[in-house]
């Protein structure tokens, strides 16, 4: 999220700062399989928190655990420093987005909207008021009179949200939210979504399995593998500063490169293959490991002469040229057979491409634009 | 369109002769102005007016509706609830042998249904009436409910129900304000089909009819072994009537609304 320098928001880094959701070794099996394994995680108030990661991966069950339609089976989940595991869905002060809208086909957008506030301790005559400030939210005055069926699907995703958000839940619990609207629609909604996330100051937990709806939208992003979590951290440190290479090449393109590391007052040097010059990579390392070398496609430059003053260059000739409009993928191969994919912005016409299938090229970048990962 | 052939011509017509020339003849001679059956003796409607005045035919008559309507609407609770169960229950010990005893009288013969209530009835002393005949026909309508109504909860989609407990719910309530208005067509058409199966029955109400509790069916068939009389005829004419008006009526609400349904898409897709 875009915020200035001065008012960086950032309660995890807080030490002092009590965590809404707090999951303390939470273990759930169903029979013989693990959903989820010894999870631990912190959630703070107002945070827009994503869950990513594959299908049967966890994650749905996570959120479920939240709303209270799963129980852990070993493990506590606190909210609000209130252990929830034996509160029902219906006494939770959490509110959830269902993936199918599950909209009541009965009843109109009204009356939907108004559904959960008709079920609290609202004074009935703050009710209307209420749902008319829901539907002015979400931009569905109009429709309030319509029944589901009667409007088109992205009107119904805003329907789902306004009902979720009516009751003004302390957590928001958003299961694939999206997944159900076009493209176009999509990166719409998720604009939206984090300017309704602010105004209302809810804190809303989103499960995903699209990586860049989960870096739009979200302040902190957790990528689950197998009933666990593997990293947790922003959007950018998780695409710079993955810790392993499930995370590294889960979100984003990225090419590995196997080799041993030979580590020298934070500065790693790679041999990786017979005959070609060693990577230098900075690191956190401090002892000489076995390795593997992730760099972004984006980051390494192509060239045809051999550049000057770059720490890491390689030969090699293009085998591929993926054009994408905005920007082109080129895939260099490398004399031992290795393919290196590059990426770089068409900033000019296509009919002034520099280079082309089978021309020799250097691939180049700096010590900083890669990781060294041993997980 | 396809042509109309000599062979689809040739099958309907066979078909709707098959099925209806029965009725057509009792309904034409329920106006025959002659007693005798079979011999048409001109236009009347004087076994209508007979009827009226026959009020052995007329109380069996109130005493079937009466039995339809309790039996159909013991048998549509206690087989919506069996069907949520089965549905909904997720594994429970004796579910499989739950549901299949549930569906057992779909199988059984009539009689040994029958006679096992009069037995039953008998045992546990009670007075042969209108009340065991409800009661037995609620034990062999609610199968037919019930299987209605789970066809109808497997295709349910599960979230509505956890949307409504989320959005504070009790589960009960969770049933009551979603759940039943969202199923209630097949809970009505499972009413609908307990009210036809019990105003049909004729071996189960035997058994279970005492001396003041003739159904209509127990009452025209005992009617019929002294002889088809043409007043038989008028009240099976007016059964027919009302069926044929209810089927109607139900297929004419049926076709308006999914021609509403499809107009609320379009509308829905223009925005």
């Amino acid at each position: 999220m875009a915020q200035s320098p001065q008012d960086v928001f950032a309660p995890w880094e807080d030490a002092t700062e009590k965590p809404l959701i707090r999951f303390r070794n939470v273990t759930k099996n169903f029979g013989d399989f693990t959903a989820i394994d010894d999870l631990t995680l912190d959630i703070y108030a107002k945070e827009f928190f994503a869950l990513l990661g594959p299908s049967g991966c966890g994650k749905t069950t996570l959120m479920r655990m939240l709303a209270g339609f799963e129980k852990p089976t070993t493990g506590t989940i606190e909210l609000d420093g209130k252990d929830i595991a034996n509160v029902p869905p219906n006494q939770r002060a959490v509110n959830m987005m269902f993936q199918s809208y599950a909209l009541f086909p009965h009843l109109s957008v009204y009356e939907n909207i108004a559904f959960g506030l008709k079920r609290s301790d609202m004074d009935k005559a703050d009710i209307p008021a209420r749902v008319d400030e829901m539907l002015r939210l979400t931009r569905l005055q109009k429709f309030a009179k319509r029944k589901p069926h009667q409007i088109s699907g992205g009107q119904r995703q805003r329907v789902a949200l306004a009902r979720s958000l009516a009751k003004a839940p302390k957590l928001l619990l958003l299961d694939e939210p999206l997944g159900a609207l076009d493209k176009k629609l999509r990166h719409e909604t998720q604009f939206e979504l984090m300017d309704i996330q602010e105004k209302t100051g809810t804190t809303f937990v989103i499960v995903t399995h699209d990586q860049e709806e989960a870096m739009t939208v979200a302040s902190r992003v957790a990528v689950m593998d197998a009933g666990v979590i593997v990293q947790v951290a922003t959007p950018d440190r998780i695409y710079e500063n993955p810790n392993s290479v499930y995370v590294a090449d889960f979100i984003g393109e990225v090419n590995f490169i196997e080799g041993h590391a030979a580590v020298v007052d934070g500065v790693a040097t790679i041999s990786w293959a017979e005959g070609q010059p060693p990577i230098r990579a900075k690191t956190d390392l401090s002892a000489d490991t076995q390795c593997t070398y992730a760099v972004r496609p984006e980051k390494i430059t192509i060239t045809q002469d051999e550049p000057q003053d770059r720490p890491n260059k390689i030969k090699g000739a293009v085998l591929d040229i993926a054009y994408l409009g905005n920007i082109s993928t080129y895939h260099v191969e490398l004399p031992d057979g290795k393919v290196i994919k590059a990426q770089t912005a068409n900033d000019r016409r296509i009919a002034r491409r520099s280079f082309t299938w089978e021309d020799t090229v250097w691939l180049s970048w700096t010590d900083t634009a890669g990781v060294v990962l041993t997980a | 369109m396809r042509r109309f052939s000599w062979f689809n011509a040739t099958s309907l017509t066979v078909g709707f002769v098959f099925l209806y020339l029965p009725m057509i003849i009792l309904v034409i001679y329920s106006f025959n102005e002659s007693r005798l059956v079979t011999v048409w003796a001109g236009f009347s409607t004087k076994w209508y007016a007979e009827l009226m005045q026959n009020t052995a035919f007329l109380d069996a008559a109130w005493i079937t509706v009466k039995v339809g309507f309790w039996s159909s609407t013991l048998a549509t609770i206690l087989g919506t609830m069996a069907a949520y169960v089965m549905v909904r229950g997720g594994r429970f010990f004796g579910r499989t042998l739950f549901s299949g005893m549930v569906y057992a009288p779909l199988v059984m013969p009539e009689v040994i249904t029958g006679l096992s209530l009069l037995l039953f009835f008998i045992a546990i002393d009670l007075d042969r009436g209108v009340l065991t005949i409800v009661l037995a026909h609620t034990t062999f309508s609610m199968c037919y409910v019930s299987v209605v109504v789970s066809s109808r909860l497997v295709s349910f989609d599960k979230s509505l129900e956890e949307a409504a407990l989320d959005l504070g719910c009790t589960p009960f309530d969770a049933f009551r304000s979603v759940t039943l208005p969202i199923i209630a067509p097949s809970v009505i058409a499972g009413w609908l089909l307990a009210f036809t199966l019990s105003l049909d029955d004729l071996v189960i109400a035997s058994f279970a009819s005492g001396p003041s509790s003739t159904t209509l069916p127990i009452k025209i068939f005992s009617a019929v072994r002294l002889g088809v009389t043409p007043e038989i005829n008028a009240l099976s004419t007016i059964m027919i009537g009302i069926v044929t008006v209810g089927v109607i009526t139900a297929s004419l609400v049926m076709k308006r609304n999914v021609a509403r349904q499809k107009a609320d898409e379009v509308r829905a897709a223009q925005g």
